[in-house]
């Protein structure tokens, strides 16, 4: 499912918002999101998950092309941790056996 | 303070002048859909954001670590997030002004 998937079902699945404010919503969510994880602020969705920083310590890296070493600075990547509800439901599917299906 | 559903429905009320129940439901059903969608074994592409990719994972040896029992993990299928690049670059700028 892509964003604009995931727009299209949710204008369906409900009567009052036309589709794009839908989308305006949808985007409005992802980039508020991405301010809290960009101010070191932790997203919390019961039953959904969990998104913080986990900090990456500084290494020695190598440009590919050239081979010449490089030093990395220490950063901060974003971490997703699964909650109960989508760790449990995702695995259910395993006993049922579904296949995993590629996004288009 | 963590980023909640509730702040983000108060958020979309502010900016987009969503009525607070309208608010409320669509960030409630934008979880939904999500996890909805991996429970089926769909890839969720959220483009600037990240992915949510289900990766299957075979049976390995674990241990109980409070008795030290030797107990297998089953095999299982789990969810992996790859944020994408314009995700990666704004946290990286964080570190950046705070280190």
């Amino acid at each position: 499912m892509t964003r604009s998937e995931l727009i299209a079902r949710l204008a369906g699945s409900q009567e009052h918002l036309p589709g794009p404010d839908v989308e305006s919503a949808v985007k409005a969510i992802l980039e508020r999101m991405t301010e809290a994880l960009a101010s070191g602020e932790r997203i919390e969705i019961r039953g959904f998950g969990s998104f913080s920083l986990h900090y990456r310590p500084p290494r020695l890296g190598r440009n590919p092309k050239s081979g010449e070493t490089v030093a990395l600075p220490g950063r901060y990547a974003p971490h997703f941790k699964p909650g109960k509800a989508l760790r449990e439901g995702v695995d259910l599917e395993t006993i049922a056996g579904l296949p995993l299906m590629e996004s288009a | 303070m963590a980023l909640t559903k509730a702040e983000m429905a108060e958020h979309l009320f502010d900016q987009l002048g969503l009525n607070k129940r309208e608010a409320k439901e669509i960030v409630e059903m934008f979880f939904e859909e999500i996890r909805t969608a991996l429970e089926r074994g769909e890839q969720v592409k959220l483009s600037g954001f990240g992915n949510f990719d289900l990766r299957e994972k075979k049976e390995r040896p674990g241990r109980n670590p409070k008795t030290g029992e030797e107990i297998p993990i089953t095999a299982r299928r789990v969810v992996t997030f790859r944020p994408g690049q314009k995700l990666k670059s704004r946290v990286e700028a964080y570190a950046g002004t705070h280190r």
